[in-house]
């Protein structure tokens, strides 16, 4: 397949179009709408369209439509690099969306940043925005507020001692570092560090070695669908341990495959996962709730915390663009660092010059899973 | 040091019953038509698949499995017919070439159709675990290694009983003198990747529910019941039936006492050092024909 462009086809609704005489806005965006990552990058781009329409719909921008050229990276890296060259030299971009996947964006980052595009990736990895580099920003939020997410809790329950089983994939080995550094730090006792691989089908050797470990807790880090398999092993073996998951299983998905199993498993999830759960109170829940019918209205499938990254990065760029009354990329980037106390799907948003990712540690909710459905125990 | 053994023993033979079957699957083809079908793989997959599919248009769990299997076993037919037949006389490995060709294909179709999502089959008979000792057995194991025993017999009869599968295996020995005394080769050639697919399919129902299924496992699941079949020497469908089972247990306690993260690699080791002592394999005969 050849990478897309997928412009937005605003000539469809022409109406709209005519309505605008002025020049548009042009953001470009790099998505992994096919491949391995096409599970975040699908609800990234439909999320995009989505919400480009609707800005567009309310004016646009500074009295402008905004249209966005999104490429396909097909999650790899070449094709990332290739793409955003493209977006930069020759479709003359104002800012960047995306990368989705973190290798992907850590690849990207320095072509932007030497182009003076502003980049606001969709990726977790930390390294994208430490150190701080002026032109790259992150929504995703990062592994280290869901690890401790986890741990508040854990500490809260008195656990002491704690294992951790890791998938050996990216994901899964950026949160093993973190975790490997973060448990002790917070004062628990890791006794068992077990690993497995993405395809795995049979988890019960490492659980098995785990129990031997007699651990208060178990932390399992990976994304669909090891960790169903871990759930359903840990059951079949008949571990009362209680078992924390991580964010990259908070969705529906992930309960459907565990079925039975994953009844009482506890993470930390953005609160988009559970948005109707949310106590009236809450000052973000109108906005999530009204995303994820939006979104369920339009693509017949339910809403996830990945499509709120293409949420978050493209209507920071807009905010910004609307802030500094221009769409140069450099005012853009000046105006992204000074956003404060932003309502995204991801949680509230304050970028300073020393932070660009933007989130604290409420952007995660704790979940517990309770007859196939999520019940929130720890905002 | 020995905490653990039985249930690494038991989820190694669970698997490994699977790998077993994967590897009978090579082992029926490769004997009336000297192909190694690289498709293998795919027949498991469409095996899980199929299944949840009709499971989920509402069919009841029993008969959206042997739906699924006939089905495989019909495509395992039209594979031979379509793909295969029409290159006869060619080398084989033009023909195992083929089978890569199509085994790409299925995946890409499977994604189209059923795809990216991971999908659980529900088990047979609940997830309750039975207590034995000191080892927690799914009901599912159970059942994996009864179909697979229940399957081993009836090729077993098949082989011995019934005047198809006679005609089979003297296709497997000997073609042009098969095809003499009025054996029709191109008949068998069918048959063989159609009761391939059928268990390839089988192995691949029977294992969902454990394992879950997604449009990509067959890639994998066909290297295993290749390494199988090899393990237990190429052409002797009880040896890879056996390979599977001790493949399946190497991994398991390579994981569980070594390295967790090294499961996959234990099996191929293990084959490699194997071949290096063995070349025709655990219970295959160097160079003996067989009459």
């Amino acid at each position: 397949m050849r990478v897309k462009a997928i412009l937005t086809a605003l000539c469809a609704l022409c109406a709209a179009t005519c309505a605008f005489a002025a020049e548009p806005v042009r953001l470009g965006a790099v998505l992994s709408v096919t491949g391995p990552a096409s599970f975040l990058g699908e609800p990234e781009k439909n999320t995009i369209l989505m919400e480009v329409d609707k800005i567009n719909a309310a004016g646009g921008v500074l009295g402008r439509p905004v249209e966005v050229v999104i490429l396909d990276d097909e999650t790899d890296v070449n094709k990332a690099v290739l793409a955003v060259d493209r977006l930069i030299k020759k479709e003359n971009v104002a800012a960047i969306l995306g990368p989705t996947t973190s290798g992907n964006s850590l690849a990207v980052m320095g072509k932007a940043a030497a182009a003076k595009i502003p980049l606001i990736s969709c990726s977790a990895a930390e390294k994208i925005t430490k150190p701080v580099s002026p032109y790259i920003f992150k929504v995703a939020p990062s592994d280290r507020l869901a690890v401790a997410r986890i741990l508040t809790h854990a500490k809260a329950k008195g656990y002491k001692k704690l294992a951790i089983l890791t998938v050996s994939d990216g994901f899964g080995q950026a949160g093993r570092e973190v975790l490997k550094e973060l448990v002790p730090a917070e004062g628990f006792e890791l006794v068992a560090d077990e690993v497995f691989g993405p395809k795995d089908t049979d988890m019960t050797a490492q659980l098995t070695k785990i129990q031997g470990a007699s651990p208060d807790a178990v932390i399992c880090w990976g994304t669909n669908p090891g960790p169903a398999v871990v759930a359903k092993n840990r059951v079949q073996l008949g571990i009362k341990t209680p078992l924390y998951m991580s964010h990259g299983v908070a969705s529906k998905k992930f309960i459907e495959l565990a079925g039975e199993a994953a009844e009482g498993l506890l993470l930390p999830a953005g609160k988009i996962t559970a948005a109707d759960k949310l106590p009236d109170t809450d000052k973000e829940k109108a906005l999530l709730v009204g995303y994820a019918k939006a979104y369920d209205e339009r693509f017949k499938a339910p809403v996830s915390t990945f499509g709120g990254h293409g949420y978050d990065s493209l209507h920071l760029a807009v905010k910004a663009i609307a802030n500094a009354g221009s769409d140069k990329p450099e005012a853009i980037r000046d105006a992204l660092e000074k956003i404060q106390n932003f309502p995204g799907i991801g949680g509230i948003f304050s970028f300073t010059p020393e932070d660009h990712a933007g989130l604290g540690p409420d952007a995660f909710i704790m979940l517990g899973i309770d007859k196939g459905d999520w019940v929130i125990v720890g905002q | 040091m020995f905490a653990g053994a039985p249930q690494y023993l038991v989820s190694g033979l669970t698997q490994g019953a699977a790998y077993g079957l994967i590897g009978l699957g090579f082992t029926m083809i490769f004997n009336t038509t000297g192909i190694i079908n690289f498709a293998q793989g795919e027949f498991v997959m469409l095996g899980g698949m199929l299944s949840v599919c009709l499971l989920g248009v509402g069919l009841p769990l029993p008969l959206a499995i042997v739906l699924a299997c006939l089905a495989t076993a019909a495509i395992g037919g039209l594979m031979e017919r379509l793909a295969i037949r029409p290159i006869a006389g060619a080398p084989a490995i033009n023909a195992v070439i083929i089978t890569i060709g199509v085994s790409i294909l299925l995946r890409g179709g499977a994604m189209l159709a059923f795809g990216k999502d991971t999908h659980a089959l529900p088990a047979f008979s609940g997830t309750a675990p039975i207590l034995a000792l000191g080892a927690a057995i799914q009901p599912q194991s159970l059942w994996v290694l009864a179909v697979t025993l229940a399957l081993l017999a009836a090729l077993k009869l098949f082989f011995t009983a019934t005047i198809q599968g006679k005609a089979m295996l003297a296709c497997s020995c000997q073609k042009k003198a098969a095809s003499l005394v009025g054996i029709s080769v191109a008949r068998m050639a069918l048959l063989s990747f159609a009761i391939s697919g059928l268990i390839g399919a089988t192995a691949g129902a029977i294992l969902a529910p454990i394992t879950m299924t997604a449009y990509d496992v067959g890639m994998m699941l066909g290297l295993k019941g290749f390494a199988a079949c090899i393990l237990g020497g190429l052409g002797n469908p009880f040896g890879a039936a056996a390979g599977g089972l001790v493949l399946g247990v190497l991994e398991s306690f390579g994981a569980g006492y070594i390295a967790s993260g090294y499961k996959d690699a234990f099996a191929f080791v293990v084959l490699l050092l194997l071949l290096f002592v063995r070349p025709s394999g655990l219970f295959g005969k160097a160079g003996v024909e067989r009459v």
